[in-house]
């Protein structure tokens, strides 16, 4: 046996692209060239909200090197794009609306050339007022910043109207009765902030179109099949004509799902009729691609005196932005998680969507989860303390269990959650007194918070092929954003035909030749792709026994794989055939080359009629529950407010972790996002531009702000459902982070925080106010 | 446009030519003209440090020197340095201990990696923290890369004493 044997599933192995990322040579986005090829440029809107009266593109096609020139004109009106909502442009055509937005771009022999080209188009504007907040978008007399937002072709009932985008409401229960049964009722407003993405590789494309007039695009991206989607809607290209692969991407986080400059660059290139590539400048990343919602979020949640939940209320308003993009879904999952994973048998949960003039707020990590969670979760503590139960016992008294229903009625099959908040508590040495030691100036105190998040959307698929050496090439359409999905994807493959990990390769994504994949985004791939990879492994099992049992002259139920690409007679281990030998035949002789492959969606309903009523819910078959909880111990300067994460625990149920240090990564990683938004992280607007769209001014966490101690905890409840008991891992970790720091704030101050980022400034005020009482 | 002068970057032991106007930085000149990909361009603003390359063996921002500034200089890259066995050391740290994602930090983190490793052959962790505070990962939360320094530094000083 190879002696990657050992790397099937539950092994660490280590990522299959190790070696080139460690030695430099894993090509990005921007580390592709193409002969001839061009350089792209983009001029952005200078207003918040205007009407284009004119192009002047005279100085700019005027200077030497400049080869095309792209604006709103070279597009049709009925070319919009949307996951949701079409409403988007590939560049504004008739109106801007943001400060940033694309309006022209150019490609020439430089990039020097296409940006001062750029800056030399003239275009006329007569400016409009501008809605800067969701609630100035909604007030009546707001500008209309969609004056044909009710006719935009739309895949839910999303209940549009002016510049309500999209609103939603979940029903479960009798929320009326909930408060007469309820003892004592708390309620509160919370808010968060936009974050940024900050992927460390900005987000790019490069376009070439052959001389029949099909294009191949390469971009940044977390998708193929999205982009190919995005480009063919906005260019009005049938999908057949635009071929989309993908090089090695620098992370995503929900920021390259949906489109960023994909369609600009093909029409660039299509236009210059040579290569095209555009690489936006960190800040164009930050002022055009996407960022997480701000929500304002009011909870209201009734409880009887003995800690049981009885109801909870949950508003939320989102700033969606200038365009739809994934914010319909983000307030759809919002709610769906919004009254976490607790028992509540009343809950009203509804909220709107707004469209403003800023950039759009898109998929984030989280999907909106953080943010709920941050106000649920804060708020469960507060009615804790007022009961005077311990955080830990009051959460687990009202846990949804194995065999009950999310918020909704999906029943949950695998849930770990207890073990997971056992486990924190353990770990952490949590004991009731959250209040820790001061250290000098320093008071400390521990936090805990809970969260989930699901696995399963939408739909996937794999192909397996052997190989006539009987190697195997395992091709899925998933792109790989860093997170590790070739090699989990592999290893499962691997385990699945019981063969060393080196013996399977894993396709790059291409639109032309990969099965159609979704994307990696929702927590999804592990649980939806890998469960095609099983599917698709097992007929290659089933097709490599029927010709092994012609071969060795028996039945095919009477065979077994083992392991190092061998079939044998159960029991009889040295009457085998190796796959090389049942490839060749196949190959040669009879039946022809062995495919496997597999398909399928989500179908879980995410609502069951008869439990609950929901209105405008943008994914009705959603699920596959995953847990969180995490602890944090937080210390807060006297002296400055400033807060410093020092240890932290975080412990999910991620079903089965197919690579245990692949598992952890994801974890730690989303803890220190987490531990960003919470404590610094916040994009800030002066009037209607970003203030601080560079990596000077928007501080992500570095080495020194990581905590000492990050302990990723993996919790396995072996899903019925899932490939080898998995579930996922991406997003669950980020969920609870703002929560459990703030617990461990408020525990420290015994004040309540309730908006994020906790700044030095709101700690202060926090304890100046705490110490007035 | 201004005008370019040809220049010789003494690049990973070589003498390379280039041409470069007096505003392009060392980043542009050998990423776009030399193929020399690997240090990557993650803010052009000397924050991120996903750019790191060696100049005289010190750890320098390529998206901030300019490289028409270069060329009395001794320039290393992770091209060049991935032949050094101290970095192929902590190249192999970094895959045993799952010490990045996406791997576009990774190149800049290895060379500023190295740069300590050469100073200090014993760093604590706080040490490896303050030397790579200026190496942005958005992927890993930083635990791992610790460790893989740690490792490299302890298989290293293992080698020293063999």
């Amino acid at each position: 046996m190879s002696k990657t044997a050992d790397f099937g599933v539950g092994k660490s192995a280590p990522q299959i692209e190790a070696q080139e990322k460690v030695c430099g040579s894993a090509q990005f986005i921007a580390d592709l060239y193409r002969p001839n090829m061009l350089f792209g440029a983009v001029l952005q809107s200078p207003h918040a909200h205007a009407r284009i009266l004119n192009y002047d593109l005279s100085q700019a096609l005027a200077m030497t090197g400049v080869r095309a020139i792209v604006t709103g004109d070279d597009l049709q009106e009925s070319w919009r794009m949307g996951a949701f909502i079409k409403d988007e442009h590939a560049l504004a055509k008739g109106k801007l609306r943001y400060v940033g937005e694309p309006v022209a771009a150019v490609a020439a022999d430089t990039e020097a050339i296409a940006r001062a080209a750029a800056a030399a188009i003239n275009v006329t504007y007569e400016e409009l007022p501008a809605a800067l907040s969701p609630e100035a978008a909604l007030s009546p007399g707001a500008a209309v910043i969609h004056e044909e937002a009710a006719e935009y072709l739309k895949v839910f009932e999303a209940g549009t109207k002016g510049n309500l985008c999209s609103r939603t409401s979940f029903r479960e229960g009798d929320i009326e009765r909930g408060w007469r049964d309820s003892d004592l009722i708390f309620e509160a407003r919370y808010q968060t902030q936009p974050q940024a993405h900050v992927s460390l590789e900005p987000c790019g494309a490069l376009a070439e179109m052959d001389a029949n007039g099909r294009v191949t695009l390469w971009s940044a991206n977390q998708s193929v099949f999205r982009v190919q989607a995005n480009v063919s809607e906005s260019l009005g290209m049938p999908m057949s004509r635009l071929r989309c692969l993908t090089p090695r991407i620098g992370a995503g986080f929900g920021n390259k799902m949906e489109p960023h400059i994909q369609p600009i660059t093909v029409l660039l290139a299509m236009k210059a009729k040579r290569p095209v590539k555009l690489i936006l400048s960190r800040e164009q990343d930050f002022e055009m691609v996407r960022a997480r919602h701000p929500f304002e979020i009011r909870i209201k949640t009734g409880v009887k005196r003995d800690g049981t939940l009885i109801a909870r209320e949950v508003d939320v308003l989102l700033d969606g932005g200038a365009f739809a993009d994934d914010s319909p879904g983000v307030l759809g999952y919002a709610l769906l998680m919004s009254c976490g994973p607790y028992r509540i048998p009343h809950a009203y949960c509804h909220g709107r969507l707004a469209y403003t003039n800023k950039i759009r707020f898109g998929a984030f990590r989280g999907f909106g989860v953080p943010q709920v969670t941050f106000a649920g979760e804060t708020q469960i503590d507060e009615i804790a303390d007022a009961l005077g139960l311990d955080p830990i016992d009051f959460r687990l008294k009202n846990l949804k269990r194995e065999g009950d229903c999310w918020l909704g009625g999906q029943p949950i099959a695998s849930n770990g959650l207890a073990d997971c908040l056992e486990k924190v508590r353990k770990a952490s040495g949590w004991n009731g007194e959250r209040r820790l030691p001061k250290a000098g100036e320093s008071r400390r105190a521990l936090g805990v918070s809970c969260s989930a998040h699901i696995s399963g959307l939408l739909s996937t698929g794999a192909i397996v092929r052997l190989l006539e050496d009987g190697t195997v090439l395992l091709n899925t359409g998933s792109v790989d954003i860093g997170q590790g999905s070739n090699t989990v994807l592999s290893q499962i493959c691997a385990e699945a035909l019981s063969i060393p990990l080196d013996r399977v390769s894993i396709a790059s994504p291409d639109t032309d030749g990969s099965p159609y994949n979704w994307g990696t985004t929702a927590s999804r791939v592990t649980y939806m792709t890998g469960t095609s990879v099983v599917g698709a492994a097992a007929e290659v099992e089933r097709k490599i026994k029927d010709h092994a049992a012609e071969i060795l002259e028996c039945a095919p139920a009477d065979l077994e794989l083992i392991p190092g690409g061998l079939v044998a007679v159960k029991g009889i281990p040295h009457r085998h055939v190796s796959f090389a030998a049942v490839s060749g035949r196949a190959h040669w002789a009879a039946g022809g080359p062995i495919i496997g492959s597999h398909s399928w969606v989500f179908d879980q309903k995410t609502v069951d009629p008869k439990r609950a009523s929901v209105v405008g819910l943008p994914f009705p078959q959603i699920g596959a529950f995953v847990f969180n909880a995490t602890v944090a111990d937080v210390e807060i300067d006297e002296t400055t407010g400033k807060c410093r994460v020092d240890r932290a625990w975080s412990a999910c149920d991620v079903g089965r972790a197919i690579n245990p240090q692949m598992v952890e990564g994801q974890i730690e990683g989303a803890f220190v996002q987490g531990l960003g938004f919470a404590l610094f992280e916040e994009m800030v607007w002066n009037g209607a531009q970003i203030a601080n769209p560079t990596l000077m001014d928007y501080k992500i966490p570095t080495f020194m702000e990581a905590p000492s101690e990050l302990h990723a905890i993996i919790v396995e409840s072996n899903d019925p459902r899932g490939p080898y008991g998995a579930k996922s891992v991406g997003e669950i970790g980020i969920n609870s982070v703002a929560a459990a720091i703030t617990n461990a704030v408020n525990a420290s101050l015994a004040v309540r925080l309730r908006r994020l980022p906790l700044t030095p400034q709101r700690v202060l005020e926090a304890m100046l106010e705490s110490a007035r009482r | 446009m201004s005008g370019r002068d040809t220049v010789t970057l003494n690049i990973n032991g070589a003498a390379l030519q280039a041409s470069a106007a007096a505003s392009d930085t060392l980043l542009t000149v050998i990423r776009d003209q030399l193929l020399l990909t690997g240090a990557k361009r993650g803010c052009n603003q000397g924050v991120c440090g996903a750019c790191t390359v060696l100049s005289d063996s010190q750890p320098v921002r390529s998206c901030l020197s300019l490289a028409l500034d270069c060329d009395d200089k001794r320039i290393e890259t992770i091209e060049g340095l991935s032949n050094d066995p101290a970095m192929q050391t902590l190249q192999h740290a970094f895959i045993a201990a799952g010490a990045f994602q996406c791997g576009f930090c990774t190149p800049g983190m290895l060379v500023a990696a190295f740069a300590l490793l050469t100073s200090n052959q014993r760093p604590s962790e706080i040490d490896i923290r303050r030397a790579l505070s200026g190496n942005l990962c958005r992927c890993t939360g930083y635990k791992k890369i610790v460790e893989a320094v740690l490792g490299a530094a302890e298989a290293l000083a293992w080698k020293v004493v063999a």
